[in-house]
């Protein structure tokens, strides 16, 4: 009986992530957050408390699929195509130019970077930079499987087509 | 049967907002009275079968012979002639309603479905998609700078029928305003069409019918109908780009909404702001309702949406955007002033 | 089993047969014997027992959903919350208990009803029970991990699509609809090839039973359904979830429609898949307490097999509102009009035996009352719904939801109800309370009315579906109130009901074999029936073999009583055709199910889970069809 209860607590625990939902993002998660990872390890008179910048969407599907929404919406695929980049830089691969660690893809989508990445910060609120990056983790596996989506939904019909053509057809 | 008990209950306003049994428009209004004749009919068979069923309770103590069944358990051969007759023509008389019953239906159907005024030239075009969970409404026009972009909120003519053409940018939906027309699906990757016509000016609530997701409860439109000429005015004015904010607090909140993620999503015309996403803002400050249909559109429930709008529509699209004390203030009238 | 009388004198032959038969059909006692259990009889209670839980689960929810709806802009569910309670409703009801408990019912008195002393194929019969079960338990196991499908019932894409719908909530519902319709292929199959092939001798299939024609045109329609609906949900969209395939994906060509129209093409035959036992189960209920046979037999059978047909021409009906060309509608329109007439023709054959009977006026028979009210108001607001205009305005509103719940739970809840009352004594030995059975009917029959008739109103006055709330404004909030009130009332009711049966479990009137004076088969039968049905398989010259003279009764003799063998007879007139051994208790259909169940429940997270699916799958079946010699008993 007790294996029973123990295996159905792990059962529970294990979805926790996957299926939750942080529809109300708290409000310290609104603010516009400066700098989530140093670039540099040493730090002057000796080690710092840093606070922990972890992602709080880690797992979380519904958080994914917020993510993916919004890399159409804000038009990350103008520059990065759907992760394999165009005039940007891929953002399906091993090596990163700045790290693909999730505070580093944090900083990266906050403060810009040289070359033509925008600097998002300021304008889009915390919790939405954080559901693109775990978004962009899961296109690289680094989120569990079971929470990435397979394939995309994307509608490829533009509305303005519904305008009837001069003769009143639309097709 | 069903009417009676409506009156019954206790209604206020309810009975005519965004109910199909005060119809506003011919569709609607032929509707209703098929229902009406469906309802009778119908309700008065059900009554006939109901009083046959607790008269047989009765029988036994009307006197009448009851053959004795206890021994063959079978009724007499004149018993079952008898039975087989009367079973027979109620079957067929069945067999005759319903069929009348769908002549009379389909009929309705071709009346319902097609432009009563038989010139539809003079249609009016509106374009809807809808998305999670707002209507992008849009009045298309062979002259593109006649184009008219809006959300949530129609205005039509009184008494020209209007063609609403569907489609949808993600999950089904269903385009549903009950005082002037049935309801259509908006399926992605189709375009579906319905005439809806009103007969007199007024404010028609309509609400979307297909399963939608999390804030299906919470996709609300207004129809406005109003006379031709108020119509035209209407719209011309919505040809108008956003006017150049004259006073500082108005000028302030402009900046406050191109400064922030406001112009990510959403446009407003004559302004940078250019976002395809989220509902067009020109004309705003103009329409009754914010969020499709949840809110009435004043400063307090404006201010209660931008701050946190997860709390009105939890897990809406619109990002909650941090706005500081002293830019709300501003933001809320340069809003409002979008006339 | 208990030494209740049975229909023929008891001799010393007797005594030593029914031992004998008694020793090779009984289940013994022990865990594992009970899990390799292959009577009908157990199997049958099984599903009933099961079924009812999950009415009480799906009762459950639908009180929470009351609850949240019985004021406007109520905060006691949110929508994420809301939107998961009414598609557990919604698929609890449809595919856990309504199917599985008329199923139940059928596995339990159909080889009773024929003369025989269990299904065609036991091991199926037990491997079906099974996997229901695996499917229940799956479901609701997700449940407790918060992994719940919040798409409706019905699941519609591109909303139930991997874009819309994240995470695995989705694919568990798809996934559980396999469990359960391969449970109901598996029971179709069983009670097509008992009915037809192993009633008793001299039944001709115009002498058989009414509630086994109804079980016989059901599974028909099951046969035929079930699979498009496994096509729906996993092929259409479990893979375009789990595996990248497009086939409801408008942007890559797929049609969400295509979904829609292979959904429903299973989603309206399910309803009358539900109703039709039920159909079965008034006749019965009536022949018995107006004691006379059935009124107009063809004429209730053509309208049972007609129902069965016509119901594969209406699907259309669920999408009148997205904009396929009116004419084509319109055919569905006739169509689904004339499914009136069949089920016209039925009630009027009923009103008949109403009138031209000797009524005894029990709890079953007040159920069948509440049948006909019920269920006709029902089929009326369905007649306004298959009017395409009316259904233009009436789709996807309270008006729909009220027309069903008429509909299913008048044509099928109440009959069940009805059928439950009727055959306790049958099932269980003992006479079911009258007293408290009528009460519990009325306040059934007031509850329900009080739930449901409010929503006609309401869903004119344009309140549409499945919405977790709704404005203080729209005036919807008293007529929600009064629905709320019912549904308690209904809780209230299914409380006396389980009080009823708890209570003559344990202290009702001990019943014989035949306590209503019924003509047909399963009362021939002690009450409750012992393991092996019958002493003496009868031989059958009428449609009542209880009311014909007894010393005119014949019964067969040459069947070996040292095993498990039954008689199987030909199609039509019932002549006997050869004598075969039926297999006893048997572990592997439970291993085999398991097997199948660790596959099927793995698949939703990867795709590599359908190979250990077939491996497990492979080693059950080599065990359960490995061969052994006949049960012998020495």
């Amino acid at each position: 009986m007790r294996i029973l209860a123990t295996g159905c607590c792990l059962l529970a625990l294990s979805a926790c992530q996957r299926e939750r939902r942080d529809m109300r993002p708290s409000p310290t998660s609104v603010a516009v957050f400066a700098d989530a990872s140093r670039q540099s390890d040493l730090q002057p008179g000796g080690p710092q408390t840093q606070p922990h910048v972890a992602n709080p969407y880690e797992g979380s599907a519904y958080a994914i699929a917020e993510g993916k929404r919004l890399f159409g919406w804000y038009n990350c695929s103008g520059c990065h195509a759907n992760g394999g980049g165009g005039i940007g830089p891929p953002l399906i691969k091993g090596q990163w130019i700045y790290g693909g660690e999730p505070a580093n893809l944090f900083d990266t989508i906050v403060k810009g970077r040289p070359n033509g990445m925008p600097s998002w910060g300021g304008r889009i609120p915390e919790y939405q930079v954080w559901q693109l990056v775990t978004f962009i983790r899961s296109l690289n596996n680094e989120e569990p499987k079971s929470a990435t989506p397979v394939r995309s939904d994307s509608i490829e019909q533009d509305p303005g087509t519904l305008l009837p053509k001069p003769g009143g057809t639309t097709k | 049967m069903k009417r009676g008990v409506l009156l019954l209950l206790p209604v206020g306003v309810a009975f005519a907002q965004q109910s199909a049994l005060d119809p506003a428009g011919p569709y609607a209004h032929r509707i209703e009275l098929l229902g009406a004749f469906f309802l009778g009919l119908l309700g008065l068979i059900f009554l006939v079968v109901i009083i046959l069923a607790l008269l047989s309770l009765t029988r036994r103590h009307r006197g009448i012979d009851q053959e004795p069944l206890e021994q063959n358990h079978r009724p007499s051969e004149s018993t079952e002639r008898r039975l087989t007759r009367t079973v027979g023509i109620a079957a067929a008389v069945t067999v005759l309603i319903l069929l009348g019953l769908v002549v009379i239906s389909v009929s309705a159907g071709k009346a319902t479905s097609t432009p009563g005024n038989p010139d539809p030239a003079n249609a009016l075009v509106i374009e809807i998609t809808g998305t999670q969970w707002w209507w992008q409404v849009r009045y298309p026009n062979e002259d593109a700078s006649r184009i008219v972009v809006d959300a949530n909120e129609l205005h039509i003519p009184v008494g020209r029928p209007v063609l609403i053409r569907g489609t949808s940018n993600d999950v089904i939906h269903s385009f549903w305003v009950p005082n002037l027309q049935g309801k259509r699906d908006l399926i992605p990757s189709h375009v579906t069409t319905d005439w809806m016509q009103a007969d007199h000016a007024g404010r028609f609530r309509g609400q979307c019918a297909e399963f939608c997701g999390l804030q299906h409860a919470h996709m609300a439109l207004w129809v406005i109908a109003e006379p031709p000429d108020k119509f035209e005015t209407w719209r011309a004015h919505q040809l108008q780009p956003a006017s150049a904010p004259a006073d500082p607090v108005r000028q302030r909140g402009q900046q406050v909404f191109l400064d922030g993620a406001c112009a990510l999503c959403h446009a407003i015309q004559g302004t940078a702001a250019a976002g395809q996403v989220g509902p067009d803002l020109t004309h705003f400050g103009r329409r009754s309702t914010i969020a499709a249909g949840t809110l009435p559109n004043n400063k307090g429930n404006l201010a209660g949406w931008i701050a946190d709008p997860q709390n009105i529509k939890p897990g809406t699209r619109m990002a909650t955007v941090p706005v500081k004390a002293e830019e709300m203030q501003p933001l809320l009238e340069y809003l409002e002033g979008l006339q | 089993m208990n030494s209740a009388i049975t229909t023929q004198a008891a001799s010393a032959d007797d005594v030593a047969e029914r031992g004998q038969l008694d020793s090779v059909w009984k289940n013994n006692p022990g865990l594992v014997a009970w899990f390799s259990a292959t009577t009908h009889q157990a199997i049958g209670k099984r599903y009933i027992v099961t079924a009812f839980v999950f009415l009480l689960l799906g009762g459950l929810e639908a009180l929470l959903m009351r609850l949240q709806l019985a004021s406007p802009e109520n905060t006691f569910l949110g929508p994420s919350r809301y939107n998961q309670i009414f598609t557990m409703h919604g698929t609890t009801m449809m595919f856990l208990f309504a199917v599985p408990v008329m199923e139940g019912m059928g596995i339990y008195l159909v080889p009773l009803l024929l003369g025989t002393r269990n299904v065609a194929f036991p091991r199926l019969n037990a491997f079906g029970y099974w996997m229901y079960l695996a499917g229940g338990l799956f479901l609701y196991g997700a449940a407790l991990t918060n992994t719940l499908p919040d798409a409706g019932w019905f699941a519609y894409p591109p909303l139930s699509g991997p874009e819309f719908s994240a995470g695995k909530g989705v694919d568990v519902w798809a996934q559980m609809i396999t469990f359960t319709e391969i449970s109901a292929m598996c029971v179709a199959v069983e009670l097509v090839v008992t009915i037809l092939r192993m009633r008793a001798p001299g039944m001709s299939l115009n002498r058989m039973p009414m509630f086994c024609w109804s079980m016989l045109v059901q599974s028909f329609m099951i046969i035929f359904a079930m699979p498009a609906v496994m096509i729906t949900s996993t092929v259409l969209l479990l893979n375009d979830r789990t595996i990248g395939t497009h086939f409801v994906n408008p942007a890559e060509g797929g049609d969400p429609l295509m979904y829609q129209h292979l959904f429903w093409f299973f989603g309206h035959p399910e309803v009358y898949i539900i109703f039709l036992p039920a159909l079965g189960m008034v006749s019965s209920i009536l022949e018995a307490h107006s004691r006379r046979g059935v009124f107009g037999y063809p004429a209730l059978v053509l309208s049972l097999v007609g129902n069965g047909f016509i119901a594969f021409g209406l699907w259309v009906h669920h999408m009148f509102a997205t904009g396929l060309p009116q004419i084509g509608e319109a055919y569905f329109t006739a169509a689904s009009m004339m499914i009136a007439i069949t089920s016209g023709i039925q009630i009027f054959c009923w009103l008949a035996m109403l009138w031209t009977g000797r009524l005894q006026l029990t709890a079953a028979l007040h159920f069948v009352f509440g049948f006909i009210f019920i269920f006709v108001m029902g089929g009326m607001t369905g007649v306004m719904l298959a009017s395409i205009p009316l259904d233009l305005q009436a789709h996807d509103t309270y008006f729909v939801v009220a027309h069903f719940h008429y509909v299913l739970i008048g044509g099928a809840l109440f009959p069940l109800f009805g059928g439950f009352h009727y055959w306790f004594p049958k099932f269980t030995g003992r006479l079911i309370g009258e007293r408290l059975g009528k009460i519990s009917f009325w306040i059934l029959f007031i509850g329900f009315n009080a739930t449901f008739f409010p929503m006609h109103a309401v869903g004119l006055q344009g309140m549409t579906r499945r919405i977790y709330t709704y404005g203080a404004d729209m005036g919807w909030g008293t007529a929600n109130l009064l629905s709320t009130i019912g549904a308690f009332v209904i809780a209230i009711g299914g409380l006396v009901f389980i009080v009823n049966v708890l209570r003559s479990l344990r202290q009702g009137t001990v019943a014989d074999a035949n306590p209503w004076d019924a003509g047909t088969l399963e009362w021939a039968a002690d009450s409750p029936p012992a393991s092996y049905n019958f002493t003496h398989l009868p031989v059958i010259t009428g449609r009542y073999p209880l009311w014909t003279a007894k010393d005119s009764r014949g019964i067969v003799t040459g069947l070996r009583p040292d095993r498990r063998e039954v008689l199987i007879t030909s199609l039509m007139d019932a002549e006997p055709h050869h004598r075969s051994t039926l297999p006893g208790s048997s572990i592997w259909p439970l291993l085999t199910a398991a097997g199948l169940a660790i596959g099927l429940v793995g698949s939703v997270a990867a795709f590599s889970w359908y190979f250990v699916m077939t491996a497990l799958g492979i080693i059950g079946f080599i065990g359960w069809f490995w061969p052994r010699p006949p049960l012998d008993v020495k």
